[in-house]
């Protein structure tokens, strides 16, 4: 079932991994999706599949995150698509560049930032114009256990990780009286193409003794978009079986 | 676009202020923001308003000095181009 007002929902990223898993349960519940993707098209295709072959409605829509000019061309897709405003936005889309510190460079940590941090926000601009007139709304950031637990190699992801939460709740508290809330969800060892060669050297650093898997993160997703989630706000939901505790 | 008239600004101010709450016959040009509860996410709310009827962009630095219904109602006007 939709929420109270009838809107649709943009997933970042959403063409594999987490953000595609969140598409599915967005759909599933109720929300027409936008499956944002920058350049695998036919995953992204095949996650509308799913959706649509489960009696859920999406559309796939490619777009660069990082350019300036998505937020609004994003919009005005997803209003034709679904004549209905954009009331829930999941900003999923990241890149990782690691490298230590000493050699990190300028265009690894640029293209981090930028990606994972700045479209966040400017994402989370736009949605708020129809959501304050709506006096509703929902903002996921995906952000990550690095925001919170350090982890030698990722300093760019680490802080564009971590500036979402800042942004989370800055936004959060500015918008909260008129019945928005902008939540962060920060995913631990999750298995997707993203954290493959990461896992062995973490595992044994999680207390839930595995790595978590893309739906167990589009759940937590799902619930604070939903109407369940109303006063829930500001708030960083670690989803990383006790890594980050 | 044709000159917009401070009557016709005025007119649209007010409208969209009461739709963020006081009763419209509260909304004067001497009225204060204070007087009528609008706060500055109303504020921000009227700048978009005014940015997508009129294309006339009005910043957050530009609204912070608003105290009163007038003094939204002549920015407006005033930053015609």
């Amino acid at each position: 079932m939709v929420e109270r007002t009838p809107g649709c929902a943009l997933v970042t990223g959403a063409s594999r991994g987490i953000g595609a898993a969140i598409a599915r349960a967005l759909a599933g519940a109720g929300w027409p999706v936008g499956v944002n993707y920058s350049s695998d098209r036919a995953s992204a295709e095949t996650v509308v599949g799913e959706i649509t072959t489960a009696g859920g409605q999406a559309v796939a829509l490619q777009a660069n995150v990082t350019d300036p000019e998505t937020p609004g061309r994003l919009w005005t897709a997803l209003e034709e698509a679904f004549e209905r405003p954009v009331l829930a936005l999941v900003n999923n889309a990241g890149v990782n560049r690691d490298d230590l510190v000493p050699s990190l460079g300028d265009e690894e940590w640029r293209e981090v930032i930028e990606t994972d941090l700045t479209a966040a926000f400017r994402l989370t601009r736009q949605a708020l114009r129809p959501m304050l007139r709506a006096r509703y709304g929902r903002i996921v950031n995906i952000s990550s256990v690095v925001a919170l637990r350090t982890n030698p190699g990722q300093a760019n992801y680490a802080a564009a990780k971590a500036g979402l939460i800042a942004l989370t709740k800055t936004a959060a508290v500015e918008v909260a009286r008129r019945g928005i809330t902008v939540n962060a969800v920060a995913p631990g060892l999750i298995e997707t193409q993203m954290t493959e060669e990461l896992s062995g050297e973490l595992l044994s650093f999680v207390p839930a003794r595995r790595a978590g898997t893309p739906e167990e993160v589009a759940a937590c997703v799902r619930f604070l978009v939903s109407d369940d989630a109303s006063y829930v706000t500001g708030a960083v939901l670690s989803v990383d079986g006790g890594l980050a505790a | 676009m044709p000159a917009l008239t401070a009557e016709q600004v005025q007119e649209r101010v007010i409208e969209a202020l009461a739709s963020f709450g006081p009763e419209a016959d509260q909304i004067t040009r001497n009225a204060t923001f204070e007087e009528l509860d609008i706060d500055s996410l109303d504020l921000v709310e009227l700048a978009q308003i005014v940015e997508d009827e009129y294309g006339i962009v009005l910043k957050g630095d530009d609204m912070k000095d608003l105290r009163s219904v007038g003094d939204a109602i002549d920015l407006i006007v005033s930053r015609q181009s």
